[in-house]
């Protein structure tokens, strides 16, 4: 089976901060890294190119051709090749934009029997891509699976997290799903994969090689935009308890009271 | 410090890196304190191809030398040189096969090791014998095509866990150190079997016991080199191995150094951090100088060997000496500055300060170690005066 | 297309580039060029001082096709039969927007035998309600909701629709939005009109609740959002509330699911389910460990909550997934939120910060958790609870 893993590169947002006073972004020495979510995501692609004894998994990407260095990364880590869409046309895509471009890769590809993406990607939090792109492919999608209990060519029996707890499903491929942190553990790269990828190559296609419409990809195809940027509200300052142990916790549990909280 | 290492160094120091930092920070503390031997982060090593840096490709291995292994012994150490000792002690028990075994064994037992599939120990130390390997009492007698191992090894790292152990036995008592021999024997030979694990102060994720021989019969082609060679493969063994251990030291000292800055910069009395305080600044000071000054010399040392020079013995001790008494020193300085904290097990700096001591004892204590540089000056200076 | 900076405005005061999220822009031959790694997102417009960045190209507005347009439709989340909270939530804040814009609010509402719930979606002052009573509904299958309420946009022409971001809201909305080729903003938590142009303003956290963006959908029609559940105040209820159930079926012989569920398994643990709980007792790094969380768990008894759990605590492996509050966890709004030994993470803070009051405690007096505690008290969490327990019990 051809197993189609798509790859976001982002900046480590845990260290990206908005400056209250400028209002701007301050990104010292933030670096990019693979969307962690999409690690666990090539994972499972690996596993499951495991489990069936044999097919490929390629690791696909959209962004600037620096991305190059995390589809390597990808290599390492299991994948057996990469493609990058990289083509200034694509610059200033929203999430319809950016899964019409994917999908469209996919076309390219051919023959793919499971895409699987990471749950949502850090910087944007959106969640969108994975079922947009489904969609596009006319394929089923199933979201946030935490458990592929069987695979086969055919068809997958998945476990769905839900907000109660989780529903098994049997989904026909090829399907789009989207993973979560709990499904698997991701390898450490060993030397054998790094080496390999510093030797590959990376296949890096324009608008162009996967037959995009001009109108559909980038800020052009894109539905939505950005108006405004700006640091979240600080809360309102509250009250230090102080004076020993035992004082504090009754204080504590007088506002709580005469507050009717408790 | 920058030591211009290849991309390729650079790989095994970020993968080495990756695991301490993801697999072995996280279970440190517990593996210590229940003295839990690290199998699961072993098969990482051995899955990211860590295992056979130091064998040639040949025989599955990544053609590197001393120094590459070293690169990743540091790594692991910064994070627990109790996990580092099981990975480093692999291949203390491979280079005797290495140095002095048949291309026979090579090809059986070296691919076996580089993949990490198997461990590798290597049993020298018994209870009336360290250092003065003439005390040796354990005998191999050659009986038809087997040779019969009859006695017992002590405090053996990896003892239990490794399926491979060199395994240094008398084949002639008569002849004292010359009348040694190394042999290979596998576990699940009949009549090898081991003593309880040790409890020990510190290293304790590592597995330490007995090797117990009674009539254990191995195959005549186990025999390292010829009859008699085994006190030669042990002590070529350890000139080896001993860069390992100070790379332990290197790595447990680092460790220990970055624990200290980061809680010195954290920690406020007076108003300000300690760090700001010359007192605290000058310990750390000594404590990174130190700490670099071990690795140069320990880099510096292992690159030596690599090149494949005739007398390795005294640079060999250098690098053990140095790099242990930095260690323990680092990790009591760290426990200092972490003050009541850094005696508590809370946080990771006792623990390292347990573990710095027997950096100073195996491998040939420091004595032994300043033995070994002695005597080589001695030669040195007697073939100069020639 | 693409990034323009305007020579002759730009004073070179460099107050995009630390604004630019990917590092894109740089200084050559003193003037300021983006590049290629530029991804349009816009956060440099916002930051320069002299107007001099804009985005060239992108699409026009066709404002006459969306005369058509009209009206809030609400995705009427169930489970189980029930209505979810959420849609309550969407209807209070949809109320609002609808009698700004002067248009109906209305609900899609899937499943089976609903009639009561539908009913009770106009006494949460919805003005319609869509209704789609059939048993092959009652189970969530993305396609088949996808295509059911895609023709319903094509016959009633919403301009706004809502959705709650819980896991079916997030799993199909983005299909929808795709088949519908409009624009979706995942995970808002604010709402407004932006009365000249009269688009909805969605407002949303990214880059891990670090920074607030504002989007609109300028194209197209509907605009979409999720919403995040516990952010705006539930409608109450108002038996008087007029509108009109409105019965609608779908051909189940043609719009299939692709997929089977096999089976529906409820997990959660009583002291999980963070999300509707008014109390959490939260435990963080601080705790020590996954004894810690015992005390946690016994407080939690004591005062009749749920267990939270930072993500330092979760991926520390001291406590399970479904406890963690924040960004990558749950978000939460309860009465009460009791934060033990968590320093107070900013993608923790963006999980319960509406909560509406909360006691830290901490052993670090500078933890940024008290910022935005209602009570702060700096000490040992093994110290405090378990005195607190002991107040709770003796009252």
């Amino acid at each position: 089976m051809k197993i189609v893993v798509c790859i976001k590169e982002v900046p480590a947002t845990t260290k990206v901060k908005i400056n209250p006073e400028t209002n701007t972004l301050m990104r010292e020495g933030v670096e990019s890294i693979i969307n962690p979510y999409d690690v666990y995501a090539l994972e499972e692609g690996v596993c499951v190119k495991e489990r069936l004894g044999g097919g490929s998994v390629v690791a696909l990407s959209m962004g600037p051709p620096q991305v190059e260095r995390s589809l390597k990364e990808a290599i390492s880590l299991g994948a057996d090749e990469a493609i990058l869409l990289s083509d200034r046309a694509f610059a200033g895509s929203d999430t319809l934009a950016t899964s019409y471009t994917l999908a469209m890769a996919l076309d390219k590809i051919g023959d793919v029997g499971l895409v699987i993406c990471g749950k949502q990607a850090i910087d944007g939090d959106t969640a969108q891509v994975g079922p947009e792109m489904s969609e596009k492919l006319d394929i089923p999608f199933v979201a946030c699976v935490r458990k592929i209990l069987e695979i086969t060519e055919e068809k997958a029996i998945v476990e769905r997290m839900t907000d109660d707890g989780y529903d098994v499903i049997e989904l026909p491929l090829p399907a789009v799903i989207t993973v979560v942190k709990d499904i698997n553990t991701p390898r450490i790269a060993g030397l054998k994969g790094k080496m390999r990828a510093k030797k590959a190559r990376i296949t890096v296609w324009t608008a162009t090689d996967i037959n995009a419409d001009e109108e559909r990809i980038g800020l052009t195809g894109s539905t939505t935009k950005v108006t405004k940027v700006f640091a979240p509200q600080p809360r309102g300052l509250g009250m230090m308890l102080e004076g020993s142990p035992e004082e504090i916790i009754d204080s504590l549990y007088d506002h709580l009271k005469s507050g009717h909280v408790i | 410090m920058d030591y211009f290492l290849t991309e390729e160094q650079q790989m095994i120091r970020d993968t080495a890196r990756e695991i301490a930092e993801k697999k072995i920070v996280p279970a440190r503390a517990e593996m210590d304190a229940k003295g839990i031997f690290p199998t699961e982060i072993l098969k990482v090593c051995a899955e990211s191809d860590l295992f056979g840096l130091y064998i040639p490709e040949e025989y599955g291995g990544f053609g590197g030398g001393i120094f590459e292994n070293v690169i990743a012994i540091e790594e692991l150490s910064k994070a627990c040189i109790g996990v580092s000792v099981s990975f480093a002690g692999s291949g203390l028990g491979a280079y005797p096969i290495l140095i002095s075994g048949s291309e026979e064994q090579k090809k059986k037992f070296l691919p076996q090791i580089a993949s990490g599939e198997q461990i590798a120990a290597f049993g020298l130390t018994e209870a009336n014998a360290g250092s003065d390997a003439g005390g040796t009492q354990t005998t191999a007698k050659l009986d038809g095509n087997e040779y019969v191992l009859n006695g017992t090894k002590q405090w053996i790292t990896n003892g239990g866990e490794a399926g491979i152990y060199t395994v240094i036995a008398m084949t002639n008592k008569a002849r004292g150190s010359r009348g040694a021999s190394a042999f290979i024997v596998e576990k699940g030979t009949p009549g090898f079997s081991f003593g309880k694990k040790e409890d020990k102060m510190g290293i304790r994720a590592s597995a330490t016991r007995e090797l117990i021989f009674e009539d254990c019969r191995i195959p005549k082609e186990n025999l390292i080199g010829k009859e008699g060679m085994g006190f030669l493969v042990a002590m070529k063994t350890l000139d080896k191995s001993r860069p390992g251990i100070a790379a332990q030291g290197v790595g447990l000292a680092q460790g220990a150094l970055d624990e200290s800055v980061k809680y010195a910069r954290k920690r406020v009395q007076f108003g300000k951090p300690v760090i700001a305080f010359q007192a605290v600044q000058h310990m750390l000071a000594d404590m990174a100088v130190q700490t670099e000054a071990a690795r140069a010399l320990t880099y510096a040392v292992s690159k030596f060997i690599d090149s494949a020079p005739k007398d390795i013995s005294k640079a060999s001790a250098f690098s053990k000496l140095y790099s242990s008494d930095v260690a323990m020193k680092v990790t009591v300085d760290a426990v200092q500055v972490f003050g009541g904290y850094g005696y508590m097990k809370e946080y990771p700096v006792e623990k390292m300060m347990r573990d710095a001591k027997i950096l100073q004892i195996y491998e040939g204590t420091n004595q032994i170690q300043r033995n070994v540089i002695g005597q080589a000056l001695i030669k040195e200076y007697a073939k100069r005066g020639k | 297309m693409g990034l323009l900076i305007d020579k002759e405005q730009c004073t070179m005061c460099e107050a995009c580039l630390s604004s630019c999220p990917f590092g894109s822009l740089e200084v050559r031959d003193e003037a300021i060029y983006a590049t290629e790694s530029c991804t349009l997102c816009g956060a440099c417009i916002d930051a320069c001082p002299m107007d001099a960045i804009s985005i060239e190209g992108g699409r026009e507005v066709e404002e006459d096709s969306f005369a058509d347009y009209k009206g809030i439709l609400i995705f009427g989340e169930q489970r189980q039969g029930k209505v979810a909270s959420v849609v309550y939530e969407l209807l209070g804040e949809g109320r609002k927007l609808a009698d700004q814009l002067g248009e109906e609010l209305s609900v899609v509402l899937l499943g089976a035998g609903l009639e009561e719930e539908a009913k009770k979606l106009i006494h949460g002052s919805a003005d319609k309600v869509y209704l789609y009573d059939d048993t092959n509904l009652e189970k969530f299958h993305d396609d088949v909701f996808t295509e059911v309420i895609a023709n319903l946009v094509h016959e009633v022409k919403p301009s706004i629709m809502l959705c709650g971001a819980t896991a079916i809201g997030r799993s199909f909305f983005p299909i929808l939005a795709g088949k519908l080729k409009t624009g979706l903003t995942a995970d808002c938590t604010e709402l407004a009109i932006d009365k000249k142009e009269g688009y909805i303003l969605q407002t949303r956290p990214a880059f891990g609740g670090n920074i607030m963006a504002t989007i609109i959908c300028p194209y197209t029609r509907p605009q979409m959002a999720t919403i995040r559940a516990k952010v705006f105040k539930p409608a109450p209820l108002d038996i008087h509330h007029k509108g009109e159930v409105i019965t609608k079926s779908f051909d189940s012989t043609k719009i299939k699911s692709r997929y089977v569920i096999q089976q529906v398994v409820e997990t959660v643990e009583e002291t999980a389910n963070i999300a509707d709980a008014d109390i959490i007792v939260s435990g963080g790094r601080g705790v020590g460990g996954p004894e810690g969380f015992k005390l946690i768990e016994e407080l939690a008894l004591a005062i009749g909550g749920a267990v939270g759990a930072s993500r330092a605590a979760v991926d520390a492996g001291w406590i399970k997934y479904p406890h963690q509050v924040g960004q990558t966890g749950k978000t939460v709004c309860p009465k009460l939120y009791i934060a033990c030994g968590i320093s107070g993470a900013i993608q923790h803070l963006a999980g319960m910060q509406s909560a509406d009051v909360i006691v830290a405690i901490n052993k670090d007096k500078d933890a940024p958790i008290f910022d935005v505690a209602t009570y702060g008290i700096v000490g040992e969490v093994d110290e405090i609870i378990p005195l607190l327990i002991k107040k709770l019990k003796k009252g």
